[in-house]
């Protein structure tokens, strides 16, 4: 028996780390200069399929659709412990929104037999959880959005409990189903010291071939790139990569173009305390602030 | 999707639990109804459910000019699927121009999968919306009186204006506390509008096995003044001391995320992204070290008292007075002086 789960999962900014050079000149985000992580829900959602596959056998692939970087991500997930890592990268993807990404994802999972979607609830980038439920309608199965603990699997049904913000719910669906971790849910399991050296050589086609340019200091010859890859491939370290041609996705629903949202315009954030007052920590101090406090009624 | 539709109305989704309605869509009607005005068109509210035709006049009252009411046995409990198809028959038919939801647990769940159904945009948790005009980059037509749809981006850091000038209707979730909740007036009349929900045949996927709801314990956003306290607290036992000072000035307590995870006070006080948006006239932010995630929930205060003992802690970027030392010596110095009515001059 055992269950095929596919993880989706994202490589995004580590926004709490956000330090001046985070911003260009120009006013838009430095995306090169912030530390890239594996968006934190998503460890969750990995962690619940990992979980899943230690009960019951089965499978889990993990998917990360960016730019070549997110390679990271995979690696990172195969140090975790999954089977198979696929990074969905295309430049035509580019500043998709949740529509075209969720479109993206579906023609790609669509590819592959799936049991459990498992996505992580949201991601700290764009904080939407968008894409989850967007995913599951368009992949036509079950969404049990908010998982708070280990689902329980029996048979072909799972039984989850979900975090509905005043309380809980508990559901039981159908396979196949898309579920969204939360981070209550779990606590993601440590990379393994064992896989990390084997899986730190594991490599995209892509990464093959900058890394050959590096060391011949030309360009990498297409046949050499692909030897390589090859020799990778038998020892299980390749890391797949898909593009928009390999999963048939129709180039009116991806990228700018399948994007119903548009952005008008963005502002970075500038903290505006208005005046700011500062009193000493003193008795004198602190009574001075409260008195202010109560002449201007703000304390009644 | 749906065809751009200028004369379409402004929808708000009137989130209901077992015959309550939720605090956010009354908050969407005074933002709906001032979009609706702007664009000359009507304010209506979706109010689904298995038996909620009494909850319309409030709506009414609150500004909704009609409201489409769905009743059927199989919209209570709420599922995805049936209140999907519910507002997707009823956006491909009435073609509203906006459709908005409160960014709750159910309405970040509903949202997405009629948005994707519909084809149609739809932007996460705005906190605010307005009326205004687009011209894509690289093309010269204007695209005018579309709905700005405003959010704060990358962990708080940015703000971003989204628009969605052709696959329609446009739609937001908007965050609970954001837009102030106004006074309802008693003598608004409205249409009541009952429709019809085909839902026979459908399947619902979901069995619900148990479901618990409680009552949150406190009324963060009910409340003038909050005392709230971060991972600088330092211990539970130091916690005490904003409820101290909470009790001495009649306010409610919050708490930082850290200080949630931390054990120190339970999550229903929690202020922040993943808790609760306040506006209340003094934040009193004690150890709270002010990460953006917290700062989204509360920087809207009218005035923000920060005492930290850290002087480049984030928080003071937002502060109105601030007060470097230890909280453990200030609070039971802001106690004594509230408790002799300070410099007395009054």
């Amino acid at each position: 028996m055992g269950y095929d789960c596919i993880v989706c999962a994202k490589q995004v900014p580590d926004t709490k780390r956000i330090t001046g050079e985070a911003m260009k000149e120009d006013g838009t985000v430095n995306r090169a200069a912030l530390p890239a992580i594996f968006n934190p829900e998503d460890r969750n959602a990995l962690e619940a399929a990992l979980g899943v596959r230690d009960a019951h056998g089965g499978t889990v692939t993990l998917i990360s659709m960016g730019p070549p970087s997110a390679a990271e991500v995979l690696r990172e997930g195969l140090f975790r412990g999954v089977d198979r890592a696929i990074l969905l990268t295309d430049r035509r993807a580019a500043v998709s929104d949740t529509h075209a990404t969720s479109y993206i994802l579906s023609c790609a999972i669509r590819r592959l037999p799936h049991d459990i979607v498992f996505c992580g609830r949201q991601a700290i980038d764009g904080d939407t959880a968008q894409v989850g439920p967007q995913l599951a309608e368009k992949l036509g199965i079950t969404q049990i959005t908010y998982l708070e603990e280990p689902a329980v699997l029996e048979g072909r049904t799972i039984r989850a409990r979900r975090n509905v913000g005043s309380g809980f719910e508990l559901v039981q669906a159908d396979l196949p189903v898309l579920v969204t971790v939360m981070e209550s849910a779990n606590t993601p399991r440590p990379p393994a010291a064992r896989r990390m050296m084997k899986y730190k050589k594991a490599r995209t086609a892509g990464e093959v071939a900058r890394e050959l340019g590096q060391e011949t200091g030309e360009a990498a010859a297409a046949a050499e790139v692909e030897r390589r890859c090859q020799v990778l491939a038998e020892k299980g370290l390749l890391i797949e990569t898909w593009d928009l041609g390999t999963i048939e996705a129709d180039l009116a629903w991806c990228g700018r173009l399948g994007s119903p949202t548009k952005v008008h315009r963005v502002q970075w954030v500038k903290l505006a305390g208005g005046e700011y007052r500062e009193f000493p920590a003193t008795d004198e101090g602190v009574r001075e602030l409260v008195t202010e406090l109560i002449e201007e009624h703000t304390f009644g | 999707m749906i065809e751009v539709n200028r004369d379409g109305e402004v929808w708000i989704f009137a989130e209901q639990e077992a015959g309550r309605l939720s605090d956010v869509p009354l908050e969407l009607m005074s933002k709906g109804r001032s979009l609706a005005d702007k664009l000359g068109v009507s304010l209506a509210a979706v109010l689904a459910g298995g038996r909620v035709r009494d909850l319309s006049e409030k709506l009414v009252r609150h500004g909704a000019d009609k409201v489409y009411v769905v009743e059927h046995e199989r919209l209570e409990p709420y599922q995805t699927n049936s209140y999907t198809r519910v507002l997707c028959d009823l956006i491909a038919e009435r073609k509203p121009q906006i459709v908005l939801y409160g960014a709750t647990p159910l309405g970040r769940d509903l949202a997405p999968r009629v948005a994707s159904a519909m084809k149609a945009g739809l932007t996460a948790d705005c906190t605010d919306l307005q009326i205004g005009d687009h011209t894509p980059p690289g093309s010269d037509q204007v695209h005018k009186n579309l709905m700005l749809q405003i959010r704060p981006a990358f962990g708080g850091n940015i703000i971003a204006t989204i628009v969605n000038y052709d696959r329609w209707p446009q739609m937001a979730t908007v965050r609970e506390g954001v837009m102030p909740l106004t006074e309802p007036d008693p003598s608004r009349r409205g249409e009541i509008i009952e429709c019809r929900a085909d839902l026979n045949g459908l399947a619902l996927p979901l069995e619900i096995l148990q479901s618990q709801r409680r009552q949150k314990k406190v009324n963060l956003k009910a409340a003038r003044i909050i005392v709230a306290g971060g991972a600088g607290v330092g211990s539970r036992e130091n916690f005490r001391l904003i409820w101290e000072l909470a009790n001495c000035l009649g306010a409610a307590v919050g708490g930082s995320r850290a200080a949630v995870d931390l054990g120190y006070v339970d999550h229903d006080h929690q202020v922040g992204q993943t808790g609760t948006t306040v506006r209340p006239a003094l934040y009193i932010a004690c150890g709270v070290s002010g990460a953006v995630q917290h700062r989204a929930g509360m920087s809207e205060s009218a005035k923000i008292l920060a005492i930290n003992t850290d002087p480049t802690a984030a928080i003071f970027s937002v502060a109105h007075y601030g007060v470097v030392g230890d909280l453990k010596e200030v609070i039971p110095r802001m106690i004594k002086a509230v408790r002799s009515g300070a410099g007395a001059k009054a």
